[in-house]
């Protein structure tokens, strides 16, 4: 009788999720496997694909043939997007923590009542149009625009520089945009924090940078990773900052992976480079997961 | 008493954080400011202050491209937020409040995939995936978007509804049945109703979600089905003018409205 009512229960809540689930496998999940087909196909000549198996594309992920004599070497240029992206990915996750801890302890120390307002200043940019904040920035970051004005008028620069289209405004711009997905993981895990230990570290005479590495960062360590990858994978599947900020030329792996379904015209090789970018934000859900799974035993 | 509170203080604070924090939130909120100060400029450019003026309101107000950009996004995220909150409701009522069954992980991580898979892996996987089906049907329509739409908006919409539902008391329920309501009954009259918060609140996170889009979006969209993000993003090979910045401002206004209803309503308990 018991084990009817279970089993009822789970058909019921398959036959409910069923709706969902079909669109989902329609319109986001499914098409996802077409993607790990084309990566193994023949790209066709002026744009799709031709279905003869081929593992061209992956050769072309690392590698280029002359095809006046046929060496083949290291392709520079794809060498050269990969490394922007990992780079700028990873100096956007440490700036981000950099501005991000200190804003998450602000938030976590102000007495209960304000909490929700600050948090709340931090949600609304978080919410806003991804393309908005990105053209805000682009204006600051102008030859004529504020920043240079404030630059140039203060004399701390002689004359205003070009920073629009270089890897130092993509740079801002990540940093800007995805500033709340570290601030929000860190205030979870500070608003959990004992600050008992802090007083407990200060009577066994430890000074203020000994508590804050040995006490507050190795507690709040789950806040910590959950907030790097939250901005790490997004960064580095970045398309409309570094299109925005970037101006096309200062491309990075999402950029790489339109120009192939576009003015490329290489499907397999935009597929084979959809594919590792998903593999490598795969392995880094895995550590999200283990972190958050670290941080409920130790909550 | 006073001592006490004084060293409370002095714990947690780290010298230069507080600084820190406040240059963060300046920072965080300096260039939307500017880009709103910038779109009640007189002038033409969006560099040169040439007077308050609200003129590129009206210039955008008149754009017949921007209207229809308008109307066609607001179209798209009313139809993908109304299937996508429809969907999820019955997913969360399928996936809360019965325990783990056989394949609930697989539905709970598929509900939520579109959040963890970049958008431009969707974007380019959706492009190949549509162009096929419009080749062979020859359907060119908004369908396409209004499909991507509603799938990538449902994760938005079933996370608000998923907590309603989990933090809901069980009792009433009970008692409606030991009263000889039938489950129809139970549900139209008193599980809807406790819910209601929840599933406002999942509408308009996925009504923002679905506005805001801007790569799926470009990829899957036919020859003249510009949404307001896409519109914006095409002028960026032209001289920007304060237009820009008036539309950005109006969509700005619209999110911070639909963001605060939804945090009114997802902390009302009753």
């Amino acid at each position: 009788m018991a084990r009817t009512a279970e089993q009822k229960k789970a058909r019921d809540g398959w036959l409910l999720s069923l709706p969902a689930l079909t669109l989902l496998i329609l319109a986001a999940s499914g098409p996802l496997i077409i993607i790990a087909i084309y990566a193994f196909l023949t790209a066709g000549e002026y744009s799709g694909v031709i279905w003869d198996l081929s593992f061209k594309a992956w050769f072309q992920v690392l590698f280029e043939k002359d095809i006046f004599d046929g060496t083949v070497s290291l392709a520079d240029a794809h060498l050269t997007i990969f490394w922007r992206s990992v780079r700028l990915s990873l100096l956007t996750t440490l700036l981000t923590f950099t501005f991000g801890l200190p804003t998450a302890w602000f938030i976590a120390t102000r007495p209960l009542k304000q909490r929700a307002l600050w948090l709340f200043l931090i949600t609304i940019p978080f919410w806003t149009n991804l393309l908005v904040r990105t053209f805000a920035i682009m204006e600051v970051l102008r030859v004529e625009g504020i920043l240079n004005k404030i630059l140039t008028g203060l004399h701390i620069i002689p004359e205003p520089l070009q920073i629009l289209y270089t890897d130092t405004a993509v740079l801002i711009g990540m940093t800007y945009v995805y500033l709340p997905l570290m601030v929000l993981p860190l205030f979870a895990a500070i608003d959990r924090f004992d600050f008992r230990l802090i007083e407990a570290g200060y009577d066994l005479y430890a000074g203020r940078l000994t508590v804050l590495r040995r006490v507050i960062l190795p507690i709040i360590r789950p806040g910590i990773v959950a907030g790097s990858i939250l901005v790490f994978v997004p960064s580095l599947g970045a398309y409309v900052t570094p299109r925005v900020l970037g101006g096309g030329k200062k491309m990075m792996i999402g950029n790489f992976i339109e120009l192939q379904f576009g003015a490329g015209r290489n499907w397999p090789l935009g597929s084979a480079l959809a594919l590792i970018l998903l593999l490598i934000v795969g392995i880094a859900l895995i550590f999200y997961v283990r972190a958050s799974a670290s941080e409920n035993k130790d909550g | 008493m006073a001592s006490k509170r004084a060293k409370i203080f002095s714990i947690t604070t780290i010298p230069g954080f507080t600084t820190l924090a406040i240059i963060t939130f300046l920072v965080l909120y300096a260039p939307i400011a500017t880009l709103v100060i910038y779109s009640f400029n007189g002038g033409t450019s969006v560099a040169a202050w040439g007077g308050f003026s609200t003129k590129w309101y009206a210039v955008a107000w008149e754009n017949s491209q921007v209207q229809e950009a308008t109307l066609r996004s607001v179209f798209i995220a009313t139809l993908a937020s109304a299937i996508a909150t429809t969907l999820a409701t019955m997913a969360a009522l399928g996936t809360t409040r019965r325990g783990k069954y056989k394949g609930w992980n697989f539905i709970y991580l598929l509900i939520n995939q579109p959040i963890m898979v970049p958008e431009i892996v969707t974007a380019v996987a959706l492009l190949i995936f549509f162009a096929s089906i419009k080749v062979a049907t020859g359907y060119t329509g908004l369908g396409y978007l209004i499909a991507a739409h509603s799938a990538f908006c449902i994760p938005f919409a079933y996370l608000p509804i998923r907590a309603r539902l989990e933090g809901m008391d069980l009792t009433l329920e009970t008692a409606a049945g030991d009263l000889y309501a039938r489950p129809f009954t139970i549900f139209r009259r008193i599980t809807l109703p406790l819910l209601a918060p929840g599933i406002a609140a999942g509408a308009m996170l996925a009504f923002v979600i679905s506005l805001d889009d801007v790569i799926i979006t470009e990829f899957v969209k036919s020859a003249g089905q510009d949404t307001l993000p896409t519109y914006m993003l095409g002028q960026l090979r032209r001289a920007a003018t304060p237009e820009v910045n008036a539309i950005s401002t109006a969509l700005l206004v619209l999110t911070v409205l639909l963001l605060t209803a939804f945090f009114v309503l997802s902390r009302k308990r009753d």
